[in-house]
């Protein structure tokens, strides 16, 4: 189990040393057409639950928050020239950011695919 | 009431299908004690008549520009507006229609927005323009909250050229946002100043050519030195036909170009309402305010006009928004438009130029007057002249001789070295006459 | 619909491109005189860089615009029922006095002795605004309302600074129902917003108000009616806590129509409240500008109003421009010279022309208006939080539309075809797909009752299931649907040269 889920439709997946993040299938959908996403600067460092990103559609803004505190390694730079991935391929190709993580522990503090599934239901 | 097209009857009719007896009852969630019974402490209606008698009684206690020779400028200009200006900004269909937020029936509105951005972004240099501010003064100040948010530093340092105004405008609206703005003290040829007060944490340079003193200055040098500290140049102007003849900020490095488009197509109006243009780079595109028009095409695939990027805006982004403005000055974007699209490059360049030399004749009659000085070494159509009488003593005696002859610089900003200065402006609109005149009062009024 | 045209125009709609693409940069249609060649004195600084602005003559000109203009839905052409927008008649007689050359022709650096007679209008503007309001201060200089807004809030941060509480009153309440301005304004002077919940009846959650109340609370910010058309039942008790808690009500007057000549917002304990005056006292909304945004104050807060102001001496009437010359302590200058005087004007005359008891008949009848639409509507609509009745605006949300596949943007694109300018939609956000309703004053009984008849028959078809009908609309206005998504992914801003005029920029 190396993907977790946050309350606010944020993923988080293993893969390494560095965690790649982005927004679930869910908030994509209920985004809409995503036109512009705001990255970070590669660098920075973010605390778990603060503002990361910004994905916008053309008539709604949404802040996207770090799902685990750390560095940002990367971001995905094709997002600039193709913000339709975050459609496409939400867990996918349209991943947003990859962070070092700051405290390891942080991610099993998270809901499995299963346990976001059930909060999906209640919502 | 002429404008109230309900009778009783239909009132009475229509308050028993709502299903209450009164229209006191449609208020029943008003406190009682603040419901008043009786009408207000104030005239009751009247006949168009009567209505326009008194505005015409009173805007004959007004001396009209155009009824005496007119030399005041400093921010706002009067220029010839074509009469067909006039009669198309009146049309219902853009007079009164709202923002365009359904634009397949606003595609008038949106197409002259599209026209009116490329037309500010052609004239001042730049890449792309917004769809209007309020005037130059609140651009100014949005652009000085921009580059805080583009820089992410928080220090603008503003000119002595700039118009008072605006300077006032932007300590007071950028420094609600917290930032620090730095005004520098009144010069006449001295844009360059600003790089005095420059260090590695400024988020922008704001600088003014023409300046308020008239005088043209050449912004590159400045654009090079700001740029080398990581900052902006934001670049002002107030008088848009001016750049009709001369270089544009955007061609010398400016980075945002705000300034005054009253001048294309708007009356004087005792100060408003005006547009303000906004410009800048590309690259900025996103951190600008305001409203932005974009092309897309329908579903058909035919091309039309829509709002875009409005995630930058109030009504979305709340109190993230990249600015509190909510309207832009759609109806003078739209004069200013129609004006510019009746002159045409050549028009303008012709206009530009007539204004240009009516100036220096200007400046050439009143500087041969004894105990005149010109302080102004470059201008377009305005320039500082400076005597031994103070600045307002000075303009009224010329008003007691019929000129209105500019303003004094104390009226803008008191209590500097220049109380003794006047600001003075001519335009296409002036004659020979109005000239021999303004001399021959100025003569008159500083004779020994 | 129907075969393409040859020429792309459809009877009376005629195609026209853009000017860039029909006008050239040597043609014009202003006759100026020939410059006398003569010596620059513009330090080296002529331009250079190429200016490539088209140009048309006089009757293309007129011809071009006329043509745009006739894409454009209008107050003048039908009902336009915008919520929280106000679009009502403009009088025809505002427009005529604003043009008076003693009115449009003067210069706002004339000196003051010339110029009495604008200081007169801005002087009695400022007796009728005081007068309804009941609040004896006012800021006449701010552009639009959100300036309003900045001008008002700006004006209670100076109080709480002569107070010595600016540090620490940092917190501003505004309702979830708030214009967008409102959180960008209180952000806009360094204020962290905090949000109140509304309850089930559409108003602010007094509780949940009184909760947040603190030594750290600067304002709340309320608009009143608020923007589900309601009247704050509450009103009274919020402005009481939170001024026994300290803090300033800054009151949005963009719903004031509803109130006009009939209840006075000092009565209700409002400290501050911006007018808009292109919307309560019509002055032309111009397809998004300009607007005029005057702020009434209290006796209090009027000490922090912002620069410049008329004040009477004698017989005479001045300006004060500058902090030196005024007697109290203004918060600073919002923009340059006095205002927006030509709308000054326009909203006076408005004023005039109704006199006192227009104007109360005026705030009635749009009461009126929109509750008899309310009444007509609210069985084939659904409308959210209760019975009562509203004020000036009718809001629905869209569960009567669940399960039909159709949503609020398809009914708003469906009365286009109808004839009719949407509703507003999707606004305020706590109604879940919003549409908002305000007639205005200014529409007969028969327009009300047309437009019900169209609205009605719209939601017996959505209730059909017939919603490919409603995807597809609208069919018969100048467009049909925009991809949005397409111009904001990748924006065209401007018209980039690629035809005849970048050739003629090549050969200069």
């Amino acid at each position: 189990m190396t993907l977790r889920y946050t309350k606010e439709h944020e993923w988080v997946r293993i893969e390494g040393a560095v965690w790649v993040c982005g927004v679930s299938a869910y908030a994509a959908e209920q985004l809409g057409d995503v036109v512009y996403v705001e990255l970070p600067a590669r660098g920075r460092s973010v605390k778990a639950g603060a503002e990361m990103a910004v994905v916008e559609s053309a008539k709604a803004a949404s802040d996207v928050y770090a799902p685990v505190s750390g560095t940002v390694a990367d971001v995905n730079d094709a997002l600039g020239e193709a913000p339709q991935l975050v459609n496409e391929g939400p867990e996918g190709q349209g991943w947003l950011v990859k962070l070092t993580p700051a405290d390891p522990g942080e991610f099993d503090a998270l809901m499995d695919a299963a346990a976001y599934q059930a909060f999906l239901k209640d919502l | 009431m002429r404008y109230l097209p309900l009778t009783d009857e239909d009132r009475a009719a229509m308050l028993a299908r709502i299903g209450v007896d009164a229209i006191d009852d449609l208020y029943i969630d008003v406190p009682p004690a603040a419901r008043r019974a009786g009408l207000v402490d104030l005239p009751l209606a009247q006949g168009e008549l009567e209505v326009e008698r008194w505005f015409r009684q009173v805007a004959g206690r007004n001396r009209a520009a155009g009824a005496q020779p007119f030399f005041i400028g400093a921010g706002a200009y009067r220029h010839h507006i074509p009469a067909s200006v006039d009669h198309l900004i009146q049309r219902s269909e853009f007079l009164t229609t709202y923002t365009p937020y359904q634009p397949e029936i606003a595609q008038g509105t949106l197409q002259a927005l599209f026209e009116f951005q490329t037309q500010v972004a052609m004239l001042t240099g730049m890449d792309v323009a917004n769809a209007s501010m309020w005037d130059g003064s609140t651009a100014c100040a949005e652009a000085a909250i921009m580059a805080a948010r583009v820089t992410k530093r928080s220090r603008v340092i503003l000119s002595g050229g700039l118009h008072p105004h605006y300077a006032d405008a932007t300590i007071t609206t950028a420094g609600a946002h917290g930032m620090s703005v730095v005004a520098l003290p009144p010069a006449i040829d001295n844009e360059a100043q600003v790089l005095e007060a420059l260090d590695g944490d400024v988020a922008a340079v704001i600088v003014q050519s023409p300046n308020v003193f008239g005088v043209v200055s050449d912004l590159a040098p400045i654009a090079a030195a700001v740029h080398a500290k990581g900052g902006l140049l934001i670049a002002v102007f107030t008088e848009a036909v001016s750049l009709g003849l001369i270089e544009p900020p955007g061609a010398m490095g400016a980075d945002i170009v705000v300034g005054e488009g009253q001048s294309i197509g708007n009356p004087l109006s005792f100060g408003g309402p005006y547009v303000g243009l906004f410009a800048t780079r590309e690259s900025l595109t996103r951190q600008m305010p305001g409203r932005l028009c974009g092309e897309t095409k329908d579903a058909d695939g035919a091309r039309g006009f829509v709002l875009t990027l409005s995630t930058r805006e109030q009504h979305i982004r709340r109190e993230k928004a990249t600015s509190n403005i909510c309207t832009n000055s759609g109806l003078c974007s739209l004069a200013f438009t129609i004006h510019m699209t009746l002159l045409g490059a050549a028009g303008l360049r012709r206009l530009a130029l007539l204004n240009h030399e009516r100036a220096c004749a200007l400046a050439d009659a009143l500087s041969a007057i004894s105990g005149v000085e010109v302080l102004s070494g470059t201008f377009f159509n305005e320039f500082a002249i400076r005597t031994a009488l103070p600045g307002g003593e000075l303009v009224a005696r010329l008003a007691a001789r019929g000129v209105l002859g500019g303003a004094p610089y104390g009226r803008l900003r008191p209590g500097t070295e220049f109380e003794d200065v006047v600001l003075v402006c001519a335009t296409e609109t002036n004659t020979e006459d109005d000239i021999a005149a303004y001399a021959r009062a100025l003569q008159e009024v500083l004779a020994p | 619909m129907t075969t393409p045209t040859t020429s792309g125009s459809r009877g009376l709609l005629q195609a026209e491109k853009l000017i860039f693409e029909i006008g050239d940069s040597d043609r014009s249609g202003v006759d100026l005189p020939a410059p006398t060649p003569r010596a620059h004195r513009l330090g080296g600084l002529a331009r250079r860089a190429p200016l490539d602005l088209p140009g048309l003559s006089e009757p293309e000109t007129v011809r071009h615009y006329v043509r745009l203009s006739q894409r454009n839905y209008a107050i003048d052409l039908g009902l336009f029922p915008l919520g929280s927008c106000t679009m009502k008649h403009n009088p025809r007689l505002n427009e005529k006095i604003a043009r008076l050359e003693g009115l449009a022709d003067i210069h706002p650096l004339a000196p003051v002795s010339t110029v009495q007679g604008a200081l007169a209008i801005m002087e009695t503007l400022v007796h009728w605004l005081t007068t309804l309001t009941g609040l004896p201060g006012v800021a006449l200089s701010p552009k639009a309302g959100a300036h309003g807004e900045l001008c008002g809030m700006l004006t209670i941060r100076a109080a709480l600074a002569a107070r010595g509480e600016a540090r620490a009153r940092t917190r501003v309440l505004i309702p979830s129902s708030a214009h967008g301005t409102n959180p960008a304004t209180a952000a806009a002077c360094g204020f962290s917003v905090d949000e109140i919940p509304a309850d089930a009846r559409g108003r602010v959650d007094v509780a949940a108000f009184r909760a947040k109340l603190g030594a750290d609370v600067a304002a709340i910010m309320l608009t009143n009616p608020n923007t589900c058309g309601l009247f704050e039942t509450d009103i009274k008790e919020i402005a009481d806590l939170l001024h026994a808690a300290g803090g300033y009500f800054y009151c949005d007057g963009a719903n004031y129509n509803a109130l006009v000549g009939r209840v006075r917002p000092g009565d209700l304990g409002v400290d501050a409240m911006h007018i808009n005056l292109h919307k309560t006292f019509s002055t032309p909304h111009g397809g998004g500008g300009p607007g005029a945004g005057p702020t009434v104050l209290c006796a209090e807060l009027a000490a922090f109003a912002p620069l410049p102001f008329v004040v009477r001496e004698g017989e005479s009437l001045t300006l004060v421009e500058h902090r030196e010359d005024a007697d109290q302590a203004p918060f600073g200058r919002l923009c340059a010279f006095h205002g927006q005087m030509g709308m000054y004007v326009r909203a006076l005359a408005h004023m005039m022309s109704h006199g006192a008891d227009g104007l109360r008949q005026a705030g009635e009848d749009a009461v009126l208006n929109a509750n008899y639409l309310r009444a007509l509507l609210k069985d084939h609509l659904s409308a959210p939080f209760g019975e009562g009745p509203c004020m000036h605006e009718a809001l629905f949300d869209d569960a009567f539309l669940e399960g039909t596949g159709v949503e609020t943007i398809d009914m708003a694109k469906a009365l286009i075809d109808e004839g009719y300018h949407p509703m507003t939609m999707y606004f305020p956000l706590v109604a879940h797909g919003a549409m908002l309703i305000e007639p205005t004053e200014t529409e007969p009984k028969a327009e009300l009752d047309r437009f019900a008849a169209a609205l009605i028959a719209l939601t017996e078809r959505a209730k059909g299931r017939d919603a490919a009908f409603f995807k597809a609309a609208p069919e018969r206005a100048p467009l049909r649907r925009l991809d949005e998504t397409g111009a904001a992914r990748k924006p065209r801003l401007r018209w980039r040269p690629e035809g005849p005029i970048a050739m003629r920029t090549a050969a200069e």
